[in-house]
Order: structure tokens, then sequence, then C-alpha cells
């Protein structure tokens, strides 16, 4: 078996990665504490890209790319033909509410991937994020997981909703392989098994 | 009881190799403390003060004898031949090496027991009554549906790392002996107007640094909902819940941030995207699971006159305190207290536990629970033999005729072995246990709780104790606070602070004094609880600071 050099697991198998993930400038913005109301976002403590990041990130004119969502609204209309040709995709974080974003882009489904950015491996919110993507918005296609991905996490991804798994650089993506393995019959229905052990084995 | 299926078992069987290879994989520097931490605590396994802690579950407190030998085998050759029953009725072993652990885990597996998620931030093990299937305020029986949960929270791909541990119970009596309103979501099965089947659903109560009663989410859930409902709930708080601040991490934080309303808004909403979707429950799943709980076989056995043994006033004494009604004619629910004098609250001697296998399988068709209270439970008695089983257990120090007083003090481990304590609360139970050793003087002061918690994580359930105890640490040393009033079950309420925390010494002569005033303040018949409530906690204070009027 020839292997290829890559950190990218589609489905089960290592492939080469052909997208460009397109990260959101860093910028130093002065944190500003606000009072009021409780604002969801704000109760989890962490920041949402600032307008000026969306502005001024850059991203090449050909190929195909991951941009942030916010970015990908922004440059929607300019980016129309590549759309359609397949080229485009968009990513954003564990923690960014993507409801109202997706409003305004249309049938999620013209994107053949989305990508959700996860910091610390030990932060479960992507699960709910790939479920939702799934059953609440309907999303069909290449679902990824990148950033702080580790082969112990990947059995859970695969069942809420991920077939593609960007592997952190410094860890061995064949190894990781594995953690999709771990458990042949799980009890509870979930995406990639959509019904419970006792509707699906007579128990 | 439950018994495993193939599906069961292989799950279990694949866990103690994914695990074993996950430890490896560790001591082989292939995963960083940090990366191992979330792995090994979701399988059980704390790294304490003196080496580390397996916490074994023992799912809604049911063992069979076969099992609790296990323990015990387990205890002698791995451990220093005892085990810790907890409040969440699950049992842990403070000593056993770190590279022994997949052999436990390993060994447990024969005999259909497991330690996943019985830590981390997940959902952990389902508790409910002691006394369910036995007791005759009930409703609907608890375990097949604690069961139903339990198999549906096994790696639940969506919930595997919350921000914080996840606590389900359930009940399905009039009295309520399973904390529901202390739970993350605490479920309430009963029967509505028509007869049928629902679920009263309490979410974001809890102990711990912030204790909070739950609000009612849903009065009348329609049973096969339980699943979905619970996902909805558990997508929202997965979603939502602090990740910045752990001691703002639980549900209760996120549901009072969001009040009761919006909160509920939210979960309704992602509920509509799976309700009725695969994992709703059926009455053909319902009854196979319910198939193996179904009443042992009783003997047509009389209620005996029980009179004869009345110049036995140490039987009669057990008698009235460790036994519990049932609700077959002729027979009890015993209970077996692991709370004599100079045990530490919950320790079980692997001596003590065969004797208790073997209890079981002469007397209540070898099965038994653990108690939140951390107390043993035969549940099933004929009455004829409760003074030979009496005796068999006297043997084994198991019959302090103590539950429900005040020396059956519920108490965590404390800073002997959690690495978590500001203070040691073992030591503070066995002094109150000894100032209080005349049998006599508890049954006339009667029922009363006393729980002791070593720090803020409130695993002793000091806030819902008619006296909490709570280490707390000032400028380096222990010290302990105290509250009254705190109660639980349908009335549940959370202490009040009396005042300044005290020394270790200080603490028994400080009970001391606050039941001199409840002995002398109370009206015929009047329960300590109930004294506190309506005399409040002013008198308690100025006796116990010396500022008496
Ligand atoms: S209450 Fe604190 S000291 Fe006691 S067991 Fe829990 S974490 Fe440890």
């Amino acid at each position: 078996m020839t292997t290829i050099k890559s950190q990218l697991i589609y489905d089960k198998t290592i492939i080469k990665d052909e997208w460009l993930t397109i990260e959101l400038p860093k910028i130093n913005v002065e944190v500003k504490k606000q009072a009021g109301k409780v604002v969801l976002f704000k109760l989890t403590g962490e920041e949402y890209p600032t307008e000026e990041q969306v502005n001024k990130a850059v991203f090449p004119s050909s190929g195909k790319i991951l941009l942030h969502l916010k970015v990908l609204i922004k440059h929607q209309e300019l980016l129309k033909n590549r759309i359609k040709n397949q080229d485009i995709g968009f990513w954003f974080a564990t923690h960014e509410e993507i409801e109202d974003s997706l409003l305004l882009l249309g049938d999620i489904n013209q994107f053949p991937l989305i990508a959700v950015n996860i910091e610390k491996f030990s932060d479960g919110r992507i699960f709910s994020r790939g479920k939702q993507l799934r059953i609440k918005y309907g999303f069909n296609k290449t679902l990824r997981a990148f950033g702080d991905v580790l082969r112990d996490q990947l059995f859970f991804l695969k069942r809420s909703g991920f077939n593609s798994y960007l592997i952190r650089k410094d860890r061995d993506a064949i190894d990781a392989l594995k953690g999709l393995n771990d458990f042949s019959n799980p009890y509870q229905g979930a995406l990639d098994t959509i019904n419970p052990a006792w509707k699906r084995i007579k128990r | 009881m439950y018994k495993y299926d193939q599906i069961d078992q292989k799950l279990v069987d694949e866990r103690v190799n994914q695990y074993s290879d996950q430890l490896h994989r560790y001591l082989n520097k292939e995963l960083s403390d940090e990366e191992f931490r979330p792995l090994r605590l979701q399988n059980g396994l704390y790294i304490q003060r003196h080496a580390p802690m397996l916490r074994v579950a023992i799912p809604y407190g049911m063992l069979s004898s076969k099992q609790l030998r296990k323990l015990a085998d387990i205890a002698d050759k791995f451990d220093r031949g005892y085990g810790h029953f907890s409040t969440r009725q699950n049992i842990q072993f403070n000593w056993p090496k770190l590279e022994n652990t997949p052999k436990i885990l390993k060994e447990l597996a024969e005999v259909e027991m497991h330690a996943i998620q019985t830590s981390g931030n997940c959902i952990r093990n389902i508790t409910t009554d002691q006394f369910a299937g036995a007791t005759p305020d009930e409703i609907i029986d608890p375990r097949y549906i604690a069961e139903i949960i339990r198999q549906w929270s096994t790696f639940h791909p969506e919930f595997a790392l919350l921000p914080r541990k996840f606590k389900i119970s359930v009940t399905g009596s009039a009295k309520d002996r399973a904390l529901v309103q202390a739970h993350d979501i605490g479920l309430e099965f009963s029967k509505n107007t028509i007869g049928k089947m629902v679920i009263k659903v309490w979410v974001g109560g809890g102990l711990g640094r912030t204790p909070v009663i739950g609000s009612v989410i849903r009065e009348e859930l329609e049973w096969q909902h339980i699943l979905t409902y619970c996902e909805a709930i558990l997508r929202v708080y997965n979603l939502y819940g602090r990740r910045d601040n752990m001691y703002k991490a639980r549900i209760k934080i996120l549901v009072k941030a969001l009040g009761i309303d919006e909160f509920r808004r939210l979960v309704e909403k992602e509920w509509a995207f799976i309700k009725d979707g695969p994992n709703t429950i059926d009455e053909k799943e319902l009854n196979r699971v319910a198939s193996f709980f179904t009443a042992p076989d009783y003997k047509k056995s009389k209620s005996i006159n029980l009179d004869k043994f009345i110049d036995n006033k140490h039987f009669v004494k057990w008698l009235s305190r460790n036994t519990h009604s049932h609700k077959i004619k002729g027979y009890r629910s015993v209970t077996l207290s692991l709370k004599a004098n100079h045990n530490a609250p919950g320790d079980a001697t692997a001596k003590q536990m065969h004797a208790v296998a073997e209890l079981a399988d002469k007397y209540s068709f070898s099965e038994l629970r653990v108690s939140h209270e951390q107390n043993l439970i035969l549940a099933d008695v004929e009455e004829s033999q409760l003074y030979e089983l009496w005796e068999q257990a006297k043997l084994y120090n198991l019959t302090t005729p103590n539950i429900g007083l005040l020396t059956d003090i519920i108490c965590c481990p404390g800073g002997d072995f959690c690495s978590l304590a500001n203070a040691k609360s073992i030591p503070i139970a066995e002094s109150i246990q000894t100032l209080f050793d005349d049998m006599d003087y508890l049954h006339d002061i009667g029922d009363i709780s006393l729980n002791i918690s070593g720090c803020m994580n409130a695993c002793g359930h000091h806030h819902v104790g008619h006296i909490g105890v709570l280490g707390v640490d000032k400028d380096g040393s222990e010290w302990y606070q105290v509250t009254l009033g705190g109660d639980q079950g349908n009335n549940a309420s959370i202490g009040k602070v009396i005042g300044p925390s005290f020394s270790s010494e200080e603490m028994p002569i400080v009970v001391k004094k606050i039941i001199d005033v409840y002995v002398q303040q109370r009206h015929e018949g009047e329960l300590f609880i109930d004294c506190v409530k309506r005399i409040g906690i002013e008198p308690f204070k100025s006796r116990v600071y010396g500022d008496e009027v």
C-alpha cells in the first residue's frame, strides 16, 4: 500500500487536502467589557471575529478555498462563479452561532465543504455543531473537523455527522484512523448509524 | 436485574481494550497529561493524594451477590482490602496501581461491570431510589427507565465532552428518595389523571459551590420522548454552558443566567428537530428492558408477630430503624449500616462484602443495592428471617441501628484521600459518632441527617443535610462551616450558614449544642428538621456562639 503523506482523513482513508484554509488575520483588539443583557456567546466568554478581521482577510483568486463564514458572506457576490464551480467552502469556530449567517447564504448544499474549527480537543461543542448542521440545517456534503483534532475524539466526531478530519500536525494520521473503530456496536442512534441498537439488532 | 447481552458485553470489552491502549500511549508519552486526563477520568481514574483512585459504576445502585464478591476480590487483590461506597451509589478503590487498572477493568467486565463515565465532563451514573421495586409508595419502577437512560448515555457521541459533569436522577415514588431536585436533570415518573405514564422534568438543580434547587422545565412529558427531550436539554447546555470558568460551568448556572423560560424556549426549539426521531422509545423496547426488573419469586409469606422479640432491645431498635416497609405482605427491606462507630462512613472491608454477598444469597434473591446514604440494602427479606439475618450481620458489624439517625452520617472521602479537599471529613464524622454513642439517646433524638463535605464540590451533600458541615480553608488550616435546615426529598431546601466556622476540635461540641437546643425546644413528636423550620436558626446560633438570652 502506498501511503499518502497527508494529515487529512476522509471517511476511512487518508487523502490529499485539495483545500486551502484561509485563516482570519490576527489583529490586536482592545477587549471591551460589555455590561448589561446576557447574550449567549457572552456567556461562554469567547469573541467573534471582528469586522476589521473580516475586512482585512485576503485570499487567492483561484483554487479551492475554505473561507471563514463571515468573509464568505462579505464576498458572496464576487465569488458567485467560484461557488458554482464548487470551489468555495466555509468554516467557523465551535463557539460561533451561525443561524443568522446561514439565512444570508441561501442553499447550504451549494457548498461542497463546511469545516468546524476546534481550538482545544476537549471542546465538545463541535459534536453539537455537527449534529445541528446535519439535522437542523440539512447539510449533506463533506463536514470537516480541523484544529486540535486527535485520535481519541474521532469516534465521536464520526457519530456526530463529520466525515472528514484534519489531524493535528504533530500527530500520525495513520494511527488516528484506529480511533474510528473504537466500538463496533454503540447503543444509541446517531448520525452514522441512525437507529439505536435495539432497533438495529434483535435483542 | 439487568443482564448483559452480546451488545452490552462487547461494548464493555471494547472499552477495556480502548482504555488499555490509551494508558499504554500515555505511558509511552504519545499522549500528554492534559490529553490523557479526560480519557482516564471518563474511566473513573483520578490521580489522588496517595495513589490513583478508581471509581467503579454501580448503575442505579443495583448489584448482584456475584458482582459484590468480585468487588471484594478486587479490594483484596489490588487494594488494601476495602472499598468506599459513595453518594453516587458507586464504589471507589483508593489504592490501586496505575498499571493495574486495565487488569481491574478486565475483571470487572467478567461480571458485567465497568468504570465508564464515573467521572469527567460527561453524563454520569444514573441514580435512583434505593427501594425501587420494593417500596409500597412506588408508582413506576424507575430502574428500567434508568437502564434505558444508562444505555443511551453510554458513549453518547454528542455529549462526550460537556462543559462539566452531568448527573441524572430518576424516581417513580410519591416520596422522592433520589434527590431529583438536586440534579442536572431530575425525572419524576408518575401516572397522569388518565393513567398514562408521564414525567415531570426538573432541570438545573445541583449542589456544589452554588447549591440550587432545580426548576420544572416540563410538567408532563410523555415517556416515549424521554431520550430525545434529554438530548435537547443537553444540546443547549453543551453549546451554551460556560467553558471558561469551571466553577460556573454546570447547567444550573446556565439555567439561572437565561431564566427557565428562555432556557425552555431554546430546548423546545432543538427538540422540534429530533422529536419522534430514531431514539424515541416504543412500548416494545420499554417492555423488553422492564422484563429484567420483574418481581422476584416472593413466597406467600405471612406477616409475623415480632412481639416475641420485645425484650431484645437491640433487635427491636434495629427493626425500627434499619428495616423499611415492603409492598409485599410479610417482607421488609433491610439496610445494612456502613456507619458503625470508628468506621469511615461508606467504607466496607472485603470481608464485609463477602458476608453481605452471602446474606443476599440467603435472604434476598442474591441482589442488593447501594444507597446514596452510603449503606447497603437487602430489598426483599422475609419478615420471618429478619432475626436470623440480624444475628449474622451483627458478626460483621453491619447492624448499627442508626439508619436515619444522627450517626448515619453522609460523608465524602475528604482530605484523607481527595486532592481537591480543603479539610478532612472522616475524622469529623468519627468524633461526632464517638460523642453520640448512646443508642437510646440517638433514638430519642430521632430522624436527622448530618452530611459532611471536605470542600465546595459537595460530594457529601452537605447543603441538604439537616445539619451540614463543609470543610473550608482559612490561611492554610482546616475549618468547618455549619449549616442548618437543609432537606432532601419533596421539600428539598438548602441549609443556612449559622455563622463563622469552627476548628475540628470544636465540631462535636457544636453538634451537641445544636441537639440540646432541639431537645429543649421541640414539641411532642416534632422532628429535628420541623423544629428548625419552626423556630428558625437564631436559637441555635445563640447557643452555639455562646450569646444566650
Ligand atoms: S466534597 Fe470535595 S473533598 Fe469531598 S470528595 Fe468531593 S471533591 Fe473531594
